[in-house]
């Protein structure tokens, strides 16, 4: 068959890569050689536009980490137990199907846990879409949290946490980013590295179908024209399938006679052949005849280019092929040996015997590195030069933290949150619906804390600072429930990086991010890149969204945000100065998506953090909770709400020259509520000032209702009930139409 | 029941099940009992004095839930075991498991919600007479989570009437309060029935699992009570 | 060879709420004169033999045992060649 244009052209490929292709192989490519090129080379399996930036981010911080170069990272937390996690996208699927892409976003991410010899132990899902006024985003919401609740849930494998945002420029390109941890035996973590000549090739799990069949290069690569309803087979998720792929794989694992293995995910047998010979420094033969099928009639190249879910490649030990066959039928699970490994390099695929493709695999596993041009859009300058001066102020603050708390991007997620079981493996000391969840490691008097935080708006406005706020928020949130921030995976959803002002957004991201990380001394251990988040109208809000991972040195002191007994003293670290740029107050009330985001010192933020890690490890805190959304006003109403208590707050001389929308609202950074026993007050104070970080003694918490005083006038005088009541029922009533 | 310590347990694991070692830990690391897993081809039960079905998805819940490994050749034992006065105890697709193989009466549907729930309930004890409550008393409300999207319990006139007049209906939901009301029941369940025992009493069935709350690190130990009453130390 | 056709629904007098819920939602559509809608699940499967009495009873006796709870099950079988 002779290679044309546009076979290579629908395929994804540029006439300069195909070119390349060419030139890297010496010759004109087989059919099945072009589609393998076109996956492996893809953005979503290359990151040929991306990868020199990624490059920035620290690897190393004070947590060790063991891992180098596999599909997830991690950090050890207690001594020889090393906790993996990362985060992938599902987005266009999702916009598509939003259970099967959700569902199998979930699988998807499980199984680069699992591959690495790590028992998945928890999941979490960030999710953004557009207007929950909008019948599409609510449908896109229920079809979502069904598929996560479907596959997570029939896994036994709890998903403890995530977020909910909604905003105009995810309405046509939802986000689903799905994050999983695992834990595992620091010297068993397992590679996935083909080495050993001759040794067996095995392909386990499900059969192979035409599922997502150019679901990589085709659906991820580029955007969704108006008029091109790209609804290319999306896959099916199967996760009792799964379930038992994890356990026979960790079984599998456990008998030492496995050399290397690897999920099939985004270009499965391309991606997993290729990838486990460059690693591994060999090659592989193989014969796809072998590989169970569900279509009989399936052309090499859709063998190659097949993302069917739940399949693994395994590679064995001579001779010990039986043992973990065995393993995997007592399972019921396929496993069929396929091929061997060769010394050469060359990944050889057959097809009955003949050879249908014949790479090096080092140069197929090479994408060519694009620097692509970054061009700083005219709306950032307009808008830093954005001044609130003439922001009207509202007379009533009572109607307007009302009318925040009913805002889905601060109400109560529960009605997501419940459709989980987020209790499953008994480890959830702290469950979804505070700062960050808390596990526990049997067996271990450590335990980790983890969340996920990302601020479309903020990083709209100011790529470079909006996504340190990320970070900050992250960091701040785990350390709230007594936790000391290890490790960061991040999910980067961007649009089309061809524009220039698009990867722009994107590198100064990616530059903030890696300087934030590197002043706090938190490692990313694993991540993902999700482009071409557009239609034609608009692009996505550049969304780096990060998972934060943190260590409790003893899990029994933890902390948890909501106040908790009448008389405790409310206390508030850090300082509110006139932060409303890119706020959800400016937003909501004023109907303005503007300004600079909030100012952030990352040396005053990891002084406030450490103030109140220190806090909260030696028990001196009743509660912590970091002001975010909404802020100090949102953050009040919200310990309230949880601990079902109300409280006397005066602000008095804090931050007192400030506009009183901002005083209340506004979204200043380094701020944490803290809440105390009265005879613990002067310690907590004592422990800030020796770190010279502002602590305010703010009020008291008591009554059945929240008021706020501020220059000697009630502000705010809301009851919990109230406020409860409108905080829960925001989503499920929109979720009810 | 003899002595506490020398009980043999055995906990049934199925493709699918995924709350077998959450079921053991609370039955091994917390209440130092022996108990040992039970893989669901093995056919040779002897010696076990109870056997728990631990919750999950066995089978992925395909066609109905339990309705796969009700056939599992582990349970043409379970039924003698049962028989011949064993112990069992179904939790969650355990209970699911239990209905389908005709050991309890009735059967289980979707939650009427349409959705899955996952969350801590109020539960009323209303029997003791039970090898799981006998250490609780009598409408005691115990804090226990629930999670399952097909926890509607259903029987028709005639079973119902049977339960009530045996006393073979174990847990209701309920106010935090003790009383039995609509807004307490989370999934439609037929008089906010959330377990129930066999006419001889060996064999109960719950939806909410008692192995989640047996440490109070997670919140609850409520669930401890059951195996309190299951290995005598009351 | 023999196809044969299960439908399987709640027995009638069993609230069928997930219809319920599918009934009001293309209510909400604007499809107003919709009513008891019921959902159910259709099997198929290939048998070997003639369709006649033996196969019927032997399709009968799957769904009794395995394929529908008739504690909260109907079923109806349809054999063709």
């Amino acid at each position: 068959m002779a290679i044309e244009p546009r076979m290579w052209r629908e395929l994804g490929l540029t006439d300069d890569e195909f070119q390349r292709v060419v030139d890297t192989i010496g010759r004109e490519p087989t059919p099945t050689e072009l589609a393998m090129f076109s996956v492996e080379w893809s953005e979503h399996c290359g990151y040929p536009r991306s990868r020199t930036l990624l490059a920035l981010f620290p690897k190393t911080g004070k947590y060790a980490s063991r891992v180098q170069g596999e599909d997830a990272g991690g950090v050890e937390v207690a001594p020889g137990l090393t906790v993996l996690f990362k985060m992938e996208s599902h987005n266009h699927p999702s916009q598509v199907e939003p259970f099967q892409g959700a569902a199998t976003g979930v699988g998807g991410i499980i199984r680069d846990i699992f591959t690495m010899g790590a028992r998945p132990i928890a999941v979490l899902d960030p999710l953004r879409f557009g207007d929950l006024d909008e019948p599409l985003a609510r449908y896109l919401l229920r079809g979502v949290v069904n598929g996560i609740s479907f596959y997570g849930n029939c896994l036994g494998v709890p998903t403890i946490g995530g977020e909910l945002q909604f905003e105009e420029p995810y309405r046509g390109n939802c986000l689903v980013n799905v994050m999983a941890v695992g834990v595992v035996q620091t010297d068993k973590i397992a590679t996935s590295r083909a080495t050993g000549e001759n040794n067996p090739v095995m392909v386990v799990g499900n059969s192979t179908g035409r599922d997502g069949i150019g679901g990589a290069s085709i659906l991820a690569s580029h955007e969704f024209g108006e008029d091109e309803e790209k609804r290319p087979t999306v896959q099916i998720g199967d996760p009792f399938t799964e379930k038992c792929l994890i356990e026979a794989c960790l079984e599998a694992l456990e008998t030492g006679a496995i050399v290397g293995m690897k999920d099939m995910g985004a270009a499965g047998l391309t991606c997993t052949t290729c990838e486990m010979s460059a690693a591994g420094e060999h090659g592989m033969d193989i014969d796809l005849q072998k590989v169970p099928r569900r279509e009989a009639d399936m052309e090499p190249w859709e063998m190659m280019m097949s993302e069917s879910q739940e399949r693994m490649l395994i590679v064995a030990q001579r001779g010990r092929e039986q043992e973990v066959l065995d393993i995997f039928g007592k399972w019921g699970l396929n496993a069929v040996v396929v091929g061997r490994v060769t010394a050469d390099g060359v990944l050889r695929v057959r097809d009955d015997g003949e050879v249908v493709a014949e790479l090096d695999a080092r140069a197929l596993a090479s994408p060519p590195v694009y620097q692509l041009p970054a061009e700083e859009p005219s709306y950032y300058r307009e808008n830093q030069a954005v001044d609130f001066a003439d922001l009207p102020m509202p007379e009533d603050m009572t109607a307007v933290l009302r009318d925040l708390l009913s805002s889905p991007n601060i109400a109560s997620a529960r009605w997501v949150y419940e459709q989980y079981d987020h209790m499953v493996q008994t480890n959830t000391v702290v469950a979804p619906g505070g700062d960050a969840a808390v596990l526990r490691l049997k067996g271990y008097r450590q335990g980790i804390a983890v969340t996920t935080d990302g601020n479309g708006r903020y990083c709209y406005l100011d790529p470079y600072l909006g996504a340190q706020l990320v970070l900050a928020e992250g960091s701040r949130n785990l350390v709230c429930v007594g936790a000391e921030p290890a490790g960061v995976t991040d999910c980067l959803n961007f649009g089309n990086p061809e524009k220039p002002d698009r990867f722009w957004q994107f590198k100064r991201c990616v530059e903030g991010l890696a300087d934030a990380c590197r002043s706090f001394g938190l490692p990313v251990v694993s991540g993902n890149v999700s482009f071409y988040n557009e239609t034609p109208d608009t692009a996505v809000y550049p969304t780096p969204v990060l998972g934060v991972v943190g260590v409790l040195d003893d899990v029994r002191r933890h902390c948890t945000a909501g106040f908790k007994q009448a008389g405790d003293v409310v206390l508030l670290l850090g300082e509110t100065h006139e932060d409303l740029g890119g706020t959800e107050y400016v937003k909501r009330i004023h109907k303005r998506v503007a300004g600079r985001p909030p100012a952030l010192d990352l040396e005053f933020e990891k002084k406030v953090q450490a103030v109140c890690l220190d806090v909260v490890r030696q028990g001196l805190a009743a509660s912590a909770h970091d002001c975010s959304d909404g802020g100090l006003a949102a953050a009040l109403a919200e310990s309230c709400i949880f601990g079902n208590v109300g409280a006397r707050i005066a602000l008095g001389e804090h931050a007192a020259g400030v506009r009183l929308d901002a005083r209340l609202f506004g979204e200043s950074a380094s701020r944490i509520i803290l809440s105390v026993r009265p005879e613990n007050a002067d310690r907590v104070k004592e422990i800030a000032a020796g770190a010279q970080v502002p602590i305010a003694a703010l009020g008291e918490v008591g009554g059945d209702e929240l008021v706020v005083e501020a220059d000697g006038v009630r502000r705010i005088a809301a009851k919990v009930a109230e406020m409860q009541r409108i905080w829960s029922e925001a989503i499920p009533s929109l979720m009810q139409q | 029941m003899s002595t506490a310590t020398k009980a043999r347990l055995g906990v049934i694991v199925f493709p699918g099940t995924n709350c077998d070692t959450d079921t053991w830990h609370a039955l091994h690391d917390v209440m130092e009992a022996p108990v040992e897993y039970i893989w669901h081809e093995d056919t040779d039960l002897t010696g076990f004095e109870c056997i728990i079905l631990p919750g999950g998805f066995s089978y992925g819940d395909y066609l109905r839930t339990g309705a796969v490994a009700r056939f599992s050749p582990v349970m043409n034992g379970v039924i003698d075991f049962a028989g011949a006065g064993g112990l069992l105890l179904g939790i969650c697709n355990g209970f699911q498991i239990l209905l389908e193989a005709g050991l309890l009466p009735g059967a289980m549907m979707r939650n009427v919600g349409q959705t899955f729930v996952c969350k801590y309930v109020n539960l009323r004890v209303e029997s003791t007479e039970t090898p799981y409550t006998r250490a609780m008393a009598k409408d005691a409300v115990l804090r226990i989570p629930i999670a399952h999207g097909e926890g509607n319990y259903y029987a028709d006139e005639t079973t119902l009437a049977e339960l009530k007049r045996n006393d073979q209906i174990v847990f209701r939901y309920c106010a935090p309060d003790g009383e039995i009301t609509p807004g307490s029941n989370p999934n439609g369940s037929l008089e906010n029935i959330a377990g129930i025992c066999n006419r001889e009493r060996n064999v109960v069935g719950m939806m909410p699992h008692p192995e989640r709350c047996s440490d109070a690190l997670l919140g609850s130990s409520d669930g401890r009570l059951v195996w309190e009453s299951l290995l005598g130390a009351s | 060879m023999a196809k044969a056709r299960v439908v399987i629904t709640l027995k009638k007098t069993i609230m069928d709420a997930q219809g319920q819920t599918v009934e009001k939602a293309l209510q909400n559509l604007g499809y107003e004169n919709v009513r008891n809608l019921r959902i159910g699940k259709f099997i198929e499967m290939d048998l070997n033999g003639a369709p006649g009495e033996e196969l019927t009873s032997r399709v009968d006796e799957m769904c009794r045992k395995l394929l529908a709870n008739p504690i909260i099950e109907d079923f109806q079988v349809e054999i063709e060649q």
